[in-house]
């Protein structure tokens, strides 16, 4: 083990936080705010990842794609909001996650129908399939580079217009208490319906950004919603702070766990037993680290105040 | 035993149901659809599981979005005795029942801590593990799965169960034992605690009931009779894979007991049983059947919200 390849499976964890941030903060908000549990939150992934591939296709170029992507998204948010889960919000969770799970078989079905079982790609232009050689001789593909970055500043964007703007402070006083901020005289109906808008645009964001380096295909979204849904159990649903510290350190130790597992083992076992027990355990090892979180702290990390 | 139960619509809908297990091996060759008969067996197995789930979910509300993981415990119990030539039915079910109920111990401890979504979420969490551990296991097929070569054996040579009409039997009498030891059970003064914990946890713990205790333990019991649905379904398909324990069953199990309606003893053999012959159907006519059956699903949680049982509620109100 050397301390480039360190560096570069530190890249891969941030790459993973930062798409597992995107999903969990939609998921983190619409829970703390709405009270609703929305397993569907995948298939807006799957969204994005199926639209930007659509878009790229249509213009033949990855930015226009994505910059047209995004509008799109916020109205299939919208009117998923509108048209089933607005019905929701005041069932119990149970008949939440029995509907949303019908939303996952449906669309899930609509996409194979649709684009067929290979799905929808998107190739890198060029100017972005390079390499950035970094101080010390730590190589990161371009593009990587890219989603960490852009990441990070939607990260920053929504730590703002959360903290700073007047809708960020609805939100906020809606994640705190919901009656309340009905009562004195806000449009509860619209500002819903905008942070299921928002919610399904950062979801969309991050199966766009991500499509290039894997596949859009149906069904992509439910292996990394059960991740995010880890990630807001340990970051303590309905903070978007938690969520953030969460996604990172989710990231960080299941790309870590995957690389260098069988390394750590080796003092405690000869090599063969450790390169067959390596995958095991770190497929295992977020769910671990949820579980030992849960035991110390049954609320997450960072439980929203007030709750 | 009062019998003018069945004399209502209800009882002669659930007499039918139950009459259909018992004779379709018979009818199954007469209508010229033999496969009805797997089918058959296949939705008795899947009722095990429901009454499991219903158990703690219907009488107990924890909603648990991970039960497939027992399913799968049992399954593997009977898999990797047999890929290592043990094939006494002595070994495997009491490991496997007792191997889900060693789990569901460890899980209901840590997730019982939590309430609410962190409880549906932990114990789905706990599923994936498990699942990300048998894809991961190469020794024991991976996602290929293990093929089972022979059925448990247990050494007598009247109850042979690679013998169909036995192991149909066999799974039949399960069902029904599942059926009446939950009817016991939740009527007995457990039961009674357990669903008093369901509508208000807080008073029942400041009365003095140490609520969590007799949640863990029906957690446990719902544990091993899940397991034993996995040997069943290890034994009746001769193959075990991680995807008999993949969060969609678990969501499947979920909704097969809102559909026949939860907390109530017949339930899931009715949810099992609409959910898995329209499958089949739905599954015959197109492909793409879940663009049917997603829609169904919603329309259900929607609309129908007690499910079948709801509905001869509503008839039974209409008719006094």
């Amino acid at each position: 083990m050397n301390y480039i390849l360190l560096a570069e499976q530190i890249f891969n964890g941030f790459q993973l936080g930062i798409i597992l941030f995107l999903l969990a903060a939609g998921l983190t908000l619409v829970f703390g705010i709405m009270d609703l549990v929305n397993l569907a939150h995948g298939t807006l992934y799957m969204f994005g990842a199926f639209f930007a591939a659509t878009f790229v296709e249509l213009t033949g170029s990855l930015v226009l794609g994505m910059i047209l992507a995004l509008p799109a998204m916020l109205v299939a948010g919208i009117l998923l909001e509108v048209i089933v889960l607005r019905t929701l919000y005041e069932r119990d969770h149970l008949d939440q996650v029995l509907a949303t799970f019908g939303l996952i078989i449906f669309f899930n079905e609509l996409f194979l129908v649709v684009w067929g079982p290979e799905g929808s790609g998107i190739n890198l232009p060029p100017y972005l399939s390079g390499l950035i050689t970094l101080p010390g001789g730590i190589t990161v593909p371009e593009y990587r580079m890219v989603i960490i970055v852009s990441g990070i500043v939607i990260a920053l964007l929504l730590y703002f217009l959360v903290s700073k703007t007047r809708i960020g402070m609805l939100i906020r006083a809606g994640a705190s208490n919901r009656e309340m901020v009905g009562a004195l005289g806000i449009n509860i109906k619209l500002l819903f319906t905008l942070v299921f808008g928002l919610g399904a645009v950062l979801a969309g964001f991050a199966g766009m950004i991500i499509t290039p380096i894997t596949q859009a295909e149906s069904g992509m979204g439910e292996s990394i919603l059960i991740l995010a849904f880890v990630v807001i159990v340990i970051g303590g649903i309905g903070s978007i702070k938690g969520a953030f510290i969460a996604a990172m350190l989710t990231g960080l130790i299941d790309t870590m766990g995957r690389s260098f597992i069988d390394v750590a083992l080796l003092p405690f076992m000869d090599a063969v037993s450790a390169e067959t027990a390596g995958p095991a355990i770190s497929s295992m090892l977020i769910y671990i680290l949820m579980a030992i979180i849960l035991a110390i702290k049954p609320s997450g990390l960072f439980p929203p105040k007030g709750a | 035993m009062n019998f003018k139960i069945l004399k209502t619509p209800r009882g002669i809908y659930n007499s039918i149901l139950i009459l259909l297990c018992v004779f379709m091996p018979f009818i199954a060759p007469v209508i010229g659809q033999e496969f009805f008969t797997d089918v058959s067996a296949r939705i008795m197995i899947v009722t095990i599981a429901a009454i499991s789930l219903n158990l703690i979910m219907g009488f107990g509300g924890m909603i648990s979005f991970g039960h497939a993981i027992f399913v799968g415990i049992g399954g593997y119990a009977v898999g990797i005795f047999a890929s290592h030539g043990i094939e006494s039915a002595y070994i495997q079910w009491p490991v496997g029942i007792l191997a889900s109920g060693f789990f569901a111990l460890i899980i209901g401890a840590i997730s019982l801590r939590t309430r609410g979504v962190y409880f549906i979420m932990i114990t789905l969490a706990f599923a994936q593990m498990m699942y990300f551990l048998s894809v991961s296991v190469e020794k024991y097929g991976s996602d290929d799965g293990l093929t089972i070569d022979a059925r448990s054996n247990f050494g007598l040579s009247f109850f042979d169960l690679s013998n169909d009409l036995t192991m149909y039997y066999t799974i039949f009498i399960l069902m029904v034992a599942c059926l009446y030891f939950t009817y016991r059970l939740v009527n007995s003064r457990f039961g009674r605690v357990l669903r008093a914990a369901k509508s208000n946890d807080e008073r029942m713990h400041t009365i003095g009931y140490p609520t969590f205790g007799y949640k863990l333990t029906a957690f446990v019991i719902a544990g091993m009779m899940c397991g034993l649905s996995g040997l069943l379904t290890a034994n009746f398909e001769s193959f075990v894979s991680p995807d008999i324990m993949f969060w969609t069953f678990s969501g499947e199990l979920i909704f097969m007991v809102v559909l026949g309606g939860m907390g109530t003893i017949m339930g899931p053999l009715s949810g099992a049983f609409i959910f898995l012959f329209l499958s089949e159907i739905l599954s015959n006519i197109t492909e793409a059947w879940h663009l049917i059956f997603g829609p169904f699903l919603i329309l259900v949680v929607l609309f129908a919200r007690g499910g079948v049982d709801g509905f001869f509620t509503k008839l039974e109100r209409r008719n006094d």
